[in-house]
């Protein structure tokens, strides 16, 4: 059967995607924050992004804010996280992976997230670059 | 395998947001994968009827929309987590961003949730959305549609798309439903009217199937 064509998730997702808080992986977790920058560097402020961490099956989504930003806690020790990215002006949602663990084995150097220490206990940083000199690698899915 | 084209000039926001780098073959582990799976936990109980989240009734035309969850190997997807959202009759969205001066409706939010059935089916009433302006091009107008977000039984059975309403006027000018290429393939984004399922003296009813497609691997 052919499946049915993707559209894109448009500018007022939160109504749907955003009803509750489910950016938390794991409640005693790590940050990861990041990004979504599209091809002129600008913020991308109605984006939608979702982790899935194979190894603990856990799930979070978050939306972005006005600079573009998104955050999660993720569980402690996750090596890899897989991640579809969603939004205006994006047809078909994207996917890409964030590796937490230096990047070992990583398909290329824009999927390593940079590890950052601060007051709070540190965490991970990760932008997400759709376009440009630093384009993120996307996979096919 | 998509059917759409992502960088699709006529639809302006694509210009600086589609991906510009080729995309890699898909990780071999990830296409064997199970996605996440969602609970009950998940659904309350006026989730599946938008016209019942408030104390009032909503203004519009109440319709029941309905339809089957499968595979591309036309086997039900069971226990699915499917997602709603949409403008009110007037065509405007309970949203910040959304400055089209249509009337809000202080009985109408605009989202749903459902799980599919034992037999991949979904159910929820709503009131039909009104079409909308937008700022796409001159005198743009979004036919109709409402959005669902569907997560699959497998990681890359993941799908964000539009249900639209049948014979609506304004598809030859919607770059959105346009950028699905292949005119067969747009019909899947409409829905069918459903007499057999309205509800005399209550609500006018519409059927619309979700086929979750796989890239088949190492193509």
């Amino acid at each position: 059967m052919t499946g049915t064509p993707s559209q894109t998730v448009g500018p007022y997702y939160t109504i749907g995607l955003c009803r509750r808080r489910d950016h938390e992986l794991a409640a005693d977790g790590v940050a990861l924050t990041g990004r979504l920058l599209d091809g002129q560097g600008e913020p991308m402020w109605d984006g939608v992004v979702e982790l899935f961490d194979v190894e603990t099956r856990t799930w979070g989504r978050a939306g972005t804010d006005a600079d573009g930003r998104f955050a999660f806690v993720v569980p402690r020790g996750a090596r890899r996280l897989e991640a579809f990215v969603f939004a205006r002006g994006l047809l078909r949602h994207q996917l890409t992976r964030i590796y937490l663990d230096g990047g070992a084995g990583a398909e290329d150097e824009t999927l390593v997230a940079q590890r950052k220490d601060t007051a709070e206990g540190g965490g991970f940083e990760f932008d997400i670059h759709m376009q440009g000199d630093r384009a993120t690698l996307f996979f096919e899915h | 395998m998509s059917d759409v084209q992502i960088d699709f000039p006529d639809y302006r926001a694509t210009r600086w947001r589609a991906p510009s780098r080729t995309l890699a073959p898909i990780p071999e582990e990830l296409h064997a994968l199970e996605g996440p799976v969602f609970g009950e936990d998940v659904v309350e109980a006026s989730d599946n009827d938008l016209t019942q989240q408030h104390a009032g009734e909503p203004l519009g035309e109440r319709i029941i929309v309905h339809g089957r969850l499968l595979g591309d190997d036309g086997r039900p997807i069971r226990n699915a987590l499917i997602e709603v959202w949409q403008a009110n009759a007037a065509g405007r969205y309970l949203h910040d961003v959304d400055q089209h001066p249509a009337p809000l409706d202080p009985n109408f939010s605009g989202a749903g949730r459902v799980l599919t059935d034992g037999e991949g089916r979904y159910r929820f009433t709503t009131v039909k959305p009104g079409a909308y302006p937008w700022r796409n091009h001159p005198n743009a107008w979004r036919p109709a549609h409402i959005h669902f977000s569907i997560f699959g039984r497998m990681f890359t059975q993941r799908l964000v798309t539009q249900m639209y309403f049948p014979g609506d006027p304004l598809f030859p000018y919607d770059p959105i439903l346009n950028s699905v290429r292949d005119a067969t393939a747009r019909e899947l984004l409409i829905a069918r009217f459903d007499l057999a399922t309205t509800e005399p003296e209550w609500a006018l009813a519409y059927e619309w199937d979700i086929v979750m497609q796989r890239t088949p691997f190492g193509e």
